[in-house]
């Protein structure tokens, strides 16, 4: 894969909480056109990683994005260049209606007078969202009420809508249907055919169907990496799945196209 | 119906601009003139409360800081007119007729060096208090109790300062009010309707807050802080907005709550004074628009005709108040409208009515949308 400006390097990552090694010097690479997936047993150190890219948590060695590093800046510079994020639990705005909740997202490149000032009328960028993601119905819904699934998705529709060049997703299918799984990865193949798509996941299926490239982590460090194929076929990546309490996902992975 | 919703708010307003304007100068005899804008001075401070806490999260225990910067600024501008070009306040002169005006009372002669200190002092003090706490991420009950210790801090030390302050006593005997003379009921009357008039004003700033994008980010920003941070915004510049102008609305609250009493002391400012101003919020509903206005109004209402009545009673009847909103109304008095309305319209706004309500049901809130 070629650098291009919306790539994501990242380079011997390391965050350490109190003396203890969440992430251990982790190197992998994301690029438009791939839908990336991170994934690894609990407490493997996913949700730290993009932490530290985000400037959620303090780490050291390198994110770049494009040409520009991101460590060390605060978490809404970050935004700004372009990286968003979602978080493992769903969190929008329950008391803000799903335009407000875009409308707020959409708002970072405004300047600060033009928030004095009420909305009129809907951004053009948010339509899109919208229709991307099947939630053009639920405008007017508190995001209290959406469901789970339409919660996810309203997140993603919240990083189009802030037009994020790097989309970083912890575990986006959660707790949803299968069929909401399938619209969920048809929605992030064709994001990610512009956009860089960084996919943690533990749905063993789910990445077996969406992912592009894997990388595996184990304890903090960088275990397998590859295709799909070649990550299942990795004797190192059997045993971390053998050997931990996400034993039954091995058979997931091995398991054949239904 | 529907396109009326979002402006019966600044009906409301006109409404409540009429009442206080037009009606109560007619129907009132000057003693509760008075009074009345004693309430209107509290209910400006409450407004300002509103926003900051009600809207934005913040729980403000230490209005009084700035209630007193924007009263003391006003205080020592009359008592100098009082005493006249050149001459020292009373109260010092009875302590040292030798001893110079000090320093920092002497801009205070000026009427526009008052006026601009009664609106940027608060801006000032507020945004470097702000920034510090904002930025550290201070929040929750640490920033309660430290805006509370701050209050604290500033009425002992005017106490403690009887001879550049007044101390305890505080400053009163003011005869004019930027060249008018304050016996008299005419101008007396004047100052109410400029009290009244700033509350209007103050209202509808956080109307058009409430329903500008900014306060639609500052809700946000009450209710999931690092969300908004990860879409590209720093919450502190957030808060310390509203923060900002609720300070700036205290200080004016304060300011004209020195020509229309006549007297301000450390009592005003302190501890207690700045909790009763949060209690008037609370009680009539903290993230609505009118709630704290009228809450705050209600409250010193009580706190002159029951508190100087029958006083011990009285702070017992507002104690079991407070507790039984807070019980069953904890969005407050107003949030009983909202659910009133809420029953009228929810069915046709939303279909799926079978799920909860939101808990915060205030009318101006359920919102918006063209
Ligand atoms: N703020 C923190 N302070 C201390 N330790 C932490 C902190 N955050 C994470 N850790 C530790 O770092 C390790 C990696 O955690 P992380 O949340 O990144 O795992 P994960 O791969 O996302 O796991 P999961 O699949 O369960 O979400 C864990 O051992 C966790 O206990
Ligand atoms: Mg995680």
């Amino acid at each position: 894969m070629t650098v291009t400006d919306g790539s994501l390097v990242v380079t011997d990552l390391r965050v350490e909480f109190d003396g203890f090694v969440a992430v251990g010097g982790v190197s992998f690479d994301a690029h438009p056109g791939e839908v990336r997936f991170l994934i690894g047993p609990n407490g493997a150190g996913k949700t730290t990683c993009i932490d530290a890219i985000t400037g959620l948590s303090k780490g050291s060695g390198s994110a770049r994005l494009g040409g520009q590093e991101l460590l060390g800046k605060p978490a809404h510079k970050i935004v700004r260049l372009g990286v968003g994020r979602t978080f493992q639990t769903a969190s929008v705005f329950d008391e803000l209606t799903v335009l407000q909740n875009l409308d707020i997202a959409a708002g970072l490149h405004r300047s600060s007078l033009s928030l004095l000032r009420a909305r009129r009328g809907v951004d053009p960028a948010i339509h899109r969202a919208l229709e991307e993601t099947g939630l053009s119905r639920e405008l007017a819904t508190p995001a209290g009420i959406l469901s789970h699934g339409q919660k996810q998705w309203l997140e993603i529709a919240m990083l189009l809508v802030q037009d994020a060049k790097v989309l970083l997703l912890d575990e986006p299918v959660a707790g949803m249907s299968l069929d909401e799984r399938t619209a969920t990865g048809e929605l992030l193949g064709r994001v990610a055919a512009t956009r860089t798509v960084l996919v943690v996941e533990h749905d063993m299926d789910f990445m077996r169907r969406f992912a592009s490239r894997v990388t595996v982590l184990h304890q903090g460090k960088v275990l397998s990496e590859g295709s799909v194929a070649e990550v299942q076929s990795d004797p190192r990546v059997q045993e971390v799945y053998l050997g931990t309490a996400a034993a039954p996902s091995v058979m997931t992975i091995g398991r054949e196209d239904d | 119906m529907k396109n009326l919703k979002p402006w019966l708010p600044l009906i409301g307003i006109g409404v409540l601009a009429l009442v206080l304007l037009a009606v109560a100068p007619s129907v009132l005899s000057m003693h509760w003139i008075n009074n009345l804008g004693k309430y209107c001075c509290w209910a400006i401070a409450a407004v300002g409360i509103g926003l900051a806490w009600g809207r934005g999260g913040m729980l403000v225990m230490g209005q009084g800081v700035f209630f007193g910067l924007g009263a003391y600024s006003m205080a020592m501008h009359l008592t100098l007119e009082s005493a006249g070009p050149d001459s020292l306040p009373i109260f010092m002169i009875l302590y040292d007729p030798l001893a110079p005006l000090p320093a920092f009372w002497e801009p205070f002669r000026s009427d526009l060096f008052t006026l601009l200190a009664i609106l940027l002092l608060p801006v000032i003090v507020a945004s470097i208090l702000g920034y510090a706490l904002f930025k550290s991420r201070v929040k929750g009950a640490y920033f309660a109790i430290l805006t509370q210790a701050l209050a604290v801090a500033l009425a002992v030390l005017i106490s403690s300062t009887i001879r550049e302050t007044g101390g305890d006593t505080g400053l009163s005997d003011f005869k004019y009010f930027f060249g008018f003379v304050l016996s008299d009921d005419g101008n007396k009357l004047m100052v109410y309707l400029i009290a009244a008039a700033l509350l209007v004003v103050c209202l509808l700033v956080v109307w058009q807050l409430g329903r500008s994008r900014f306060g639609e980010l500052l809700i946000a920003t009450r209710d999931a802080e690092e969300r908004v941070r990860f879409l590209g915004y720093d919450p502190a510049n957030i808060k310390l907005v509203a923060f900002v102008v609720a300070a700036v609305m205290a200080s004016i609250a304060g300011a004209m709550f020195v020509p229309i009493v006549g007297i301000i002391t450390p009592q005003e400012i302190g501890a207690s004074a700045s909790i009763l101003m949060i209690a008037g919020v609370a009680l009539g509903g903290r993230a609505s628009l009118f709630g704290p206005a009228l809450g705050a109004m209600a409250i010193g209402w009580g706190q002159s005709s029951l508190g100087s009545s029958w006083p011990s009673g009285w702070i017992y009847i507002l104690g079991l108040l407070f507790i039984l909103v807070t019980l069953f109304l904890p969005m407050g008095l107003s949030s009983l409208v909202g659910k009133v309305t809420g029953l009228v319209w929810r069915p046709r706004a939303t279909p799926t009515a079978t799920t909860p309500a939101p808990e915060f049901t205030a009318p101006e809130f359920t919102e918006v949308k063209k």
